[in-house]
């Protein structure tokens, strides 16, 4: 095995587990929900500082793999998707510590329940299933897999615009409740965004295994 | 507008068949790098442009190789005119043991140029062309083998630019240089390709992605791609060629 392989192969595990925090802190956020689990919550803020690290770790291996290695064809569209699914991945944790703490600090008041009303936890339910299958189309380089998973998007994408509607009734219902109901449809718009950054990575899958860019419409071959 | 053609070329070394149905076409002002393992086929390749390997005991060739649209290889072709209009740049500097102005004014004298003037002014033109006129200019008369390495391969180019070629073969022009002066070659090389069509065979992929515009893998004595240079280094066509480049070969 070449050098370049060595490193190739610790950073796709550095990514991986990346992965796998950023899926595991939305398992969290969602049971620290249905419970009002307020020192839940507060695992899944202290656990982001661990996605941020692993962000930097990652950044560092692919600067050194550029600069040491000088990747080309299809190990430097690897290092170049790699940099871009790490940006989306923190991203992702950005948005779960932001629901951690809106949980922290609503734990003890029952407005959090109006959540469900929001489909709140659907839409958790949903950004994990497709980071789980991300995983496992980025462990298999499995293009079509990612593509299938972008899919999964609309679901999302339903619920988010359905959101405006659901706030209206409840600020109706609940004037008293209008702060919760507010910071609840910003959730879902958050939660919404998860989606696109997950399409977002099976556009870098994609560009790394077949050389074809998804993005913004496009779906061409690069060259 | 395409400069040098390759139709069906084949080569041999005696029992060795070198290069097998080479087809390729090179346009003109362009940089053109070849690329492939050892023993590949890219160096005779490249010195039957100037025939060079005419020299070698048991060469032989098939199909036809045109530069400007000519055979190379037609019987009436006169070599110096030939190598006048095919320059070539070899790995290791190689300047005569003359002074820095007698071997880029060398050429110039065997080809009949007796005015002193224009010796003067072809001199210096090709030395500035080499960018090496600022670093030489006070010291024309000294002895070639006082210039660093990096200055020799310069004098070298200035010495085949003063004879008005339209092309120049670059057989590793740095493989034998330190980074600054690497650096200034391939500096020279993308300046000079306003004027002439530069082929070069390199070991170094960075510098083949670096300087050219088209790259040409070879291998075992076949042209497996050739394509635009970005096309070679981010998304090949073939596996082969991929796995040469990322260094997977074999």
């Amino acid at each position: 095995m070449v050098t370049l392989d060595i490193e190739l192969k610790a950073l796709k595990e550095n990514l991986l587990e990346m992965l796998d925090l950023v899926k595991d802190q939305l398992v969290k956020g969602k049971k620290a929900l249905e419970n009002s689990d307020e020192n839940l919550a507060k695992e899944v803020v202290e656990r982001e500082k661990r996605v941020n690290a692993l962000e930097l770790a990652i950044d560092k291996d692919c600067e050194n793999i550029l600069a040491l290695h000088t990747p080309v064809a299809t190990d430097l569209r690897f290092v170049l998707a790699t940099i871009k699914i790490c940006g989306d991945l923190e991203s992702i944790g950005d948005i779960t510590k932001g629901l951690a703490r809106f949980i922290e600090k609503n734990s003890k008041k029952s407005s959090l329940q109006l959540s469900d009303r929001f489909k709140i936890g659907d839409m958790i339910d949903g950004c994990i299933t497709m980071l789980e299958d991300m995983g496992e189309a980025i462990r298999k380089e499995d293009t079509l897999l990612a593509q299938k998973i972008s899919k999964k998007d609309s679901v999302l994408n339903e619920i988010n615009k359905n959101a405006p509607k659901v706030a209206a009734e409840l600020i109706k219902d609940h004037p008293e409740k209008l702060e919760v109901i507010l910071k609840l449809f910003t959730i879902t718009r958050k939660l919404e965004r998860i989606g696109d950054f997950i399409k977002n990575i099976a556009g870098e899958v994609v560009f790394h295994i077949e050389a074809r860019v998804l993005k913004h419409g496009k779906d061409k071959e690069r060259g | 507008m395409k400069i040098i053609e390759a139709i069906d070329v084949n080569a041999y070394y005696g029992e060795n068949h070198a290069l097998t149905n080479i087809n390729i076409e090179i346009k003109e002002n362009t940089v053109t790098a070849f690329i492939g393992p050892s023993g590949c086929g890219k160096t005779t390749f490249l010195r039957m442009m100037n025939r060079m390997n005419d020299y070698v005991e048991g060469f032989r060739k098939e199909g036809t190789l045109l530069i400007d649209g000519k055979d190379v290889y037609r019987k009436k072709v006169k070599l110096e005119e030939l190598r006048q209009h095919v320059g070539m740049v070899f790995q290791r500097p190689n300047p005569f043991p003359k002074s820095i102005f007698e071997n880029v004014a060398y050429g110039l004298r065997i080809r009949g140029v007796g005015n002193k003037k224009e010796i003067e002014e072809r001199v210096e033109k090709s030395l500035k062309k080499a960018a090496l006129w600022s670093e030489v200019k006070d010291s024309l008369h000294k002895s070639a083998y006082s210039l660093s390495g990096g200055q020799q391969q310069r004098l070298c180019i200035a010495r085949t630019l003063a004879v008005k070629p339209s092309i120049i073969l670059m057989d590793e022009p740095a493989s034998a240089l330190d980074p600054l002066s690497t650096s200034k070659i391939e500096e020279l090389i993308a300046e000079l390709k306003q004027q002439y069509t530069i082929v070069i065979v390199t070991h170094n992929m960075q510098q083949a992605s670096r300087i050219s515009d088209h790259t040409a893998f070879f291998y075992l004595g076949s042209l497996i791609e050739f394509d635009k240079t970005n096309v070679i280094f981010t998304n090949p066509a073939n596996k082969q060629t991929e796995n040469y480049i990322t260094g997977r070969f074999g």
